[in-house]
């Protein structure tokens, strides 16, 4: 069998939801770096021109859920890289802690200014 | 079917040279994804700025609200057009290689895993290295 490393314990709930959400951010990551670096340049960018891509609802909930599986898979994979460079116990439950509490955080700012580029807010 | 083996202190970068090609795309993968988790945090702190923006149009249509200031602001830095030039490589890379584990995963193409490592380096440099106009427009040192 070919030898195969990973962070991950295979067939494990996080090692699935790991998966799944690679496969939207395959997707997803590519489509958001053509679209604001080759369609549109970053050095273009205005809030004017954020705001009208932002006032497509179709486009601002794939950035919210962008925003969410990215967090969540990032997170997640710091995570099991920690876990299995051996950290146990205590320390473990504290760096899962910090990581929860770090991932919602960035998810409702990320939410609150994607809202404040929509005009929602 | 699953099985262990013995394959020593896999962090021991002493060993480096001991390293399959398996091996390297675990490391490249894990130092790419360290990457773009930090990047993820950052990009949010400055998008940030569009709070301050919002709400006052006459600065926005004159495009002098502090988002649109700052975004072109760090984008008239020859340095985070090179730093952009490295997130795409670095992106591009997690993906590539993202999609091989995929593949591994679903048992398809083990026997080609070490290739499969390789090609996703080269077409990460190809990538790359075809954006490099695009990322560097419009700035100089």
């Amino acid at each position: 069998m070919a030898e195969q490393y990973s962070s991950f314990t295979p067939g494990g709930t996080r090692w699935f939801l790991q998966r799944v959400t690679a496969a939207f951010l395959v997707v997803v990551l590519a489509f958001h770096f053509f679209l604001l670096h080759f369609v549109n340049h970053a050095y273009e960018v205005t809030f004017l021109g954020t705001q009208a891509r932002m006032e497509n609802v179709g486009y601002l909930l794939t950035m919210v859920l962008f925003l969410i599986t990215a967090t969540f898979h990032g997170v997640n994979g710091v995570y099991n890289a920690l876990v299995n460079q051996g950290l146990e116990g205590t320390q473990k439950k504290a760096v899962l802690a910090v990581l929860v509490v770090a991932s919602v955080g960035l998810v409702a700012q990320g939410t609150y200014v994607a809202l404040t580029m929509s005009g929602m807010i | 079917m699953s099985q262990s083996y013995n394959r020593g202190l896999i962090e021991d970068f002493g060993r480096w040279k001991e390293f399959s090609a398996g091996m390297w795309a675990w490391i490249f993968h894990k130092f790419t994804g360290w990457m773009l988790i930090g990047y993820l945090f950052t990009h949010i702190a400055v998008l940030s700025t569009s709070v301050g923006a919002a709400g006052n149009e006459a600065a926005i249509m004159a495009e002098s609200d502090v988002y649109t200031t700052t975004l072109q602001g760090l984008e008239g830095l020859f340095l985070i057009r090179l730093l952009e030039v490295g997130l795409l490589a670095v992106a591009v890379f997690h993906i590539l290689n993202g999609l091989r584990l995929l593949m591994v995963d679903l048992g398809v193409g083990l026997e080609a895993q070490d290739k499969s490592f390789y090609a996703s380096l080269v077409l990460t440099g190809a990538i790359t290295v075809a954006s490099v106009p695009t990322f560097l427009t419009g700035v100089s040192l």
